[in-house]
């Protein structure tokens, strides 16, 4: 494969966000759950849920300082990778990132030091606040970072500015009320208490399976599994409402999600299963079924959803009414920023087109000299690769409705059959812990790999966003980062596993009340009751 | 939105280079004397007590203090946009040492005493070493590269381009003046986490910290001394051709820029800036000798108030210029052709008004609650869950 910045640099950043996400996502979860416990541990004063609180701390602390230690790369690989996008939208794209740290990242990070080394020198009240402040934090933290993510899904807010040469923020409050970052967001906080529930339920459920501190384990699962069910549903619905934004916002990546070709009259059939032929435009092998997409997209049942087919002779004569856009601009830019009004107006009219125009940069270096066949060329570039996303998305919906189903199931058997588990469920349980991380992991692909080729929609190119570097820049940090993530991975787990096998530092053993009133039903079949007395360590 | 012209433009530029300045200080404050503990744990403290005693004197607090980097960085993106994309860019292979050693910290801090073994914690605390001192030393390499100027230019469509082989993306940084700058950094983080460990730490770490402070001290201050009449006599300096337009939309190749004799013409044009190199050489120097003496607080206020003055030295010489280029000047970044838009600029201004004094409120509050020494007993009795 030839060697090329674009796709250097794509790489390097997929491979640094998602490295981060390993991390983020059980932050944002796990920090509410402990502090759903130590809420508990205030109000009720039983030892056993300051108990888990301390236990499932040291783990969130594990987890967090490689969270902390690889965002610091995030905050400024936009710079040192995308330098042509951070001068082009950094009006608007860096005040959300800005804001995150003044408002979440500072609170988050100035009190998980508390919450650690706080236990004896706060009140109980004054440290179950802190871990609280630790939870808001971290979840406020991301929802300025799914601002602005939305704003590169829909960019609004915003106009181009000819004489910066850069987009430019007409409106913060359209920036941070953009229907696709707060869809956006909650979708993705769900997924990381969905990470987090499973994660507790998982090593919860292990520690059944080996008898071993079960009243902390039980506790565990009675929050994890009702805590999971509700953020499980909420990932699904607003990963709808998500599919219904990007309806009126991002057709062409809704489009190639679904592996819709051409415009279907309404309402549409949904592709559940396929495999796309991105030559011959159509999916082999498809299974539609009917009216669903339609449903989804729309709403309705009379609205048409555009086919892939369609959005690319649109994105055609964007290109054409962009290149207006980009002849008017070189004439401001060679007259230095002064315009007369038929200009002004000659670009006003065809600005919001012109990165479209850009799209041409990778043919021809005058958009203008661009032929026909190169302008045909750059209109289907517009469409992403379609199968990893048809794909992609699928197994991420799939598995969403999987952790329902065994949420749902831990909960009917916590509330109605007197917190016993069946050892195959426990098992299941412990295998599935790295499914959401995996989900998680899906879903960033298909929204960013789905916004291709662009780094903002309709707005700014990829290849164009890069910095001026040169491959062995590149092939320096890549590798670099690759063995230094790597390494900080196995230790990573290497400790994680030997915090979760240790288990908590000191053991409480179940209360004789809680004993007494399920004791008819923990009996098994051969009378002994089980995990009442947890094995000396 | 018509609220935002209520400041004009000008006023919020110099507003948001005030803002600038006021967040590097901040990190160089707190984090400052996280990198400087760093630096010196090898040697400060030999045995494993002692090191997890100077390691948490910064246990609960480091996290909460790199914010300001990450602020630093997060408001440089939102408020002077140039910038962002050009110094990172230009200083590729740099940042990425930096980061290197700025991610090893975390990890350091956290996972070292969690294996009892000798070689693991060894190997961490050699890892903490580097997370201090080669940050704090490739900050000020930077700073030293910034007022030599940066060989980068703007293509007309505003790409930054980086003049240079790729390896310039660090060596070339490397120039002696710049390392000298680089020294200066680094001796001075150095004293004030001597400092930090004068007021925090109790026994023989206190001790050694007291002892190699001052010597880091009274260097720090002889490199500024020798960096001064470096640039009073071997640098050149940048100015406008003409009055610049203040208010004008940000596209620094609108301007002409030329070169002039020197940096420290500034301190003729305005001689009141002159306080803060004073402020620096007076803060370094009385850390230096109080840390001789038996008081707690006085080196780490003094070493603040030092280093507070040396970096607002570095902003006022350079003003209103915050990027300048060595090889084509027209490109240079400043203050009037480098920021935000309006609208960006007053919305930044009003959530820092907002935020920066909550900030402030609980971060003085956690400390509070962490004030007194951290002793070794304390460690010993806590060994679960203290660093």
């Amino acid at each position: 494969m030839e060697l090329d910045l674009v796709e250097l640099s794509r790489l390097q950043f997929a491979m640094t966000a998602m490295y981060h996400f390993l991390f983020v996502p059980l932050t944002l979860g796990l920090s509410i759950v402990v502090a759903i416990m130590e809420s508990v541990y205030v109000m009720t004063n039983r030892p056993i849920w300051r108990q888990m609180t301390k236990f499932w701390g040291t783990l969130f602390g594990i987890n967090f300082v490689l969270g902390v230690a690889t965002g610091i790369t995030m905050e400024f690989q936009f710079g040192m990778n995308w330098s042509y996008y951070s001068h082009y939208v950094g009006d608007i794209f860096g005040a959300p990132l800005a804001i995150e740290g003044l408002m979440a990242f500072f609170m988050e990070a100035t009190f998980v030091g508390l919450f650690f080394f706080g236990w004896d020198k706060l009140s109980e009240v004054q440290h179950v606040t802190v871990t609280w402040l630790v939870a808001i934090g971290s979840n406020f933290s991301a929802l300025w970072i799914l601002i602005a993510n939305g704003w590169m899904q829909h960019p609004v807010g915003a106009e181009f500015n000819p004489v910066s040469m850069r987009m430019e923020m007409t409106s913060f409050f359209d920036v941070v009320f953009n229907e696709t970052a707060q869809a956006k967001f909650v979708h993705t906080v769900s997924a990381g208490y969905v990470t987090a529930a499973v994660f507790v339920l998982g090593v919860s459920a292990w520690y059944m399976l080996n008898d071993r501190h079960v009243a902390l384990a039980r506790r565990s699962i009675a929050v994890a599994c009702s805590f999971g069910l509700a953020s499980a549903l909420s990932v699904v619905v607003l990963g709808d409402e998500s599919g219904y934004a990007a309806t009126h916002s991002q057709k062409m990546k809704l489009a190639a999600i679904e592996g819709m070709w051409h415009t279907e009259p309404a309402p549409a059939s949904f592709t559940a299963v396929g495999f796309p032929d991105m030559k011959a435009r159509e999916t082999h092998y498809a299974l539609h079924i009917p009216w669903m997409m339609g449903l989804i997209g729309t709403r309705s049942l009379t609205q048409e959803i555009p086919g892939i087919a369609e959005l690319v002779e649109n994105a055609e004569a964007r290109i054409k009414s962009g290149l207006i856009a980009y002849d008017a601009l070189e004439q401001i830019r060679a007259a230095r920023g002064e315009m007369t009004p038929e200009l002004k107006e000659q670009f006003e009219a065809h600005s919001a087109d012109l990165g479209f125009a850009f799209l041409l940069k990778r043919y021809v270096d005058d958009p203008r000299e661009a032929t026909e066949h190169q302008i045909a060329l750059a209109s289907n570039d517009t469409v992403p690769t379609v199968w990893p996303l048809f794909w992609a998305f699928r197994l991420m919906v799939g598995l969403g409705f999987a952790f329902i189903a065994l949420m749902a199931y831990f909960f009917y058997r916590a509330n109605w059959k007197g917190m016993t588990f069946p050892r195959p469920a426990l098992r299941l349980a412990v295998w599935i812990i790295p499914a959401p991380w995996i989900a998680a992991e899906l879903g960033w692909f298909v929204a960013e790999f789905g916004r291709q080729p662009w780094t903002v929609d309709g707005v700014l190119p990829t290849a164009m966003s890069v910095s001026h570097l040169s491959i062995a820049d590149l092939l320096i940090t890549l590798v670099g980062f690759v063995a230094f993530y790597s390494v900080l991975f196995v230790i990573e787990m290497g400790l994680m596993v030997k915090y979760i096998r240790k288990g908590p530092y000191l053991d409480v053993p179940e209360t004789e009340q809680w004993t007494a009133r399920h004791e008819h039903r923990l009996r098994t079949h051969d009378g002994k009751v089980p995990g009442v007395h947890t094995p000396a360590e | 939105m018509i609220l935002h012209e209520l400041l004009s433009f000008e006023i919020l530029r110099v507003i948001w280079w005030l803002l600038l300045g006021v967040l590097l200080i901040g990190f160089a404050l707190t984090d400052g004397f996280d990198l400087g503990v760093g630096a010196l744990l090898p040697f400060v403290a030999r045995t494993d007590l002692e090191r997890r005693q100077a390691i948490n004197t910064v246990g609960p607090v480091w996290e909460g203090n790199q914010v300001w980097f990450i602020l630093g960085g997060g408001a440089i993106f939102a408020a002077w946009p140039p910038l962002y994309a050009v110094s990172f860019s230009g200083f590729y292979l740099a940042m990425f040492t930096v980061l290197a050693a700025l991610i090893l910290r975390p990890v350091g801090f956290k996972y070292r005493s969690k294996r009892p073994s000798a070689r693991w914690r060894n190997g961490w605390d050699w890892a903490l070493f580097v997370g201090g001192a080669v940050p704090a030393l490739i900050f000020g390499v930077a700073v030293g590269n910034i007022l030599v100027g940066v060989p980068f230019h703007l293509s007309p469509e505003l790409l930054s381009i980086y003049d240079g082989p790729f390896y310039a993306k660090f060596f070339g940084l490397l120039n002696p003046f710049s390392l000298l700058a680089g020294l200066v950094s680094l001796l001075m983080l150095l004293q004030h986490g001597a400092a930090w460990l004068a007021l925090k730490a109790d026994g023989m770490v206190e001790t050694r910290a007291r002892q190699m402070g001052p010597l880091f001290g009274s260097l720090a201050a002889a490199g500024y001394a020798a960096a001064g009449l470096w640039l009073a006599f071997g640098i050149e300096g940048f100015a406008f051709a003409e009055a610049p337009v203040t208010d004008g939309p940000s596209n620094p190749l609108l301007s002409e820029i030329v070169r002039t004799e020197s940096w420290l013409l500034a301190y003729a044009a305005r001689p009141w800036i002159a306080i803060a190199p004073l402020l620096g050489f007076g803060g370094i120097l009385m850390a230096a000798r109080t840390l001789n003496g038996h008081s707690d607080v006085a080196p780490l206020l003094w070493s603040k108030l030092g280093i507070f003055g040396v970096i607002s030295s570095v902003g006022l010489t350079m003003f209103p210029f915050i990027l300048p280029s060595s090889v084509d000047a027209n490109s240079s970044l400043t203050v009037w052709d480098s920021s935000s838009s309006h609208l960006t600029l007053f919305v930044m201004l009003v959530s820092s008004v907002i935020f920066v004094p909550l900030i402030l409120a609980y971060t003085s509050w956690v400390y509070w609650v962490l004030w007194g020494k951290v002793t070794q007993e304390e460690i010993a009795d806590n060994s679960e869950s203290v660093y």
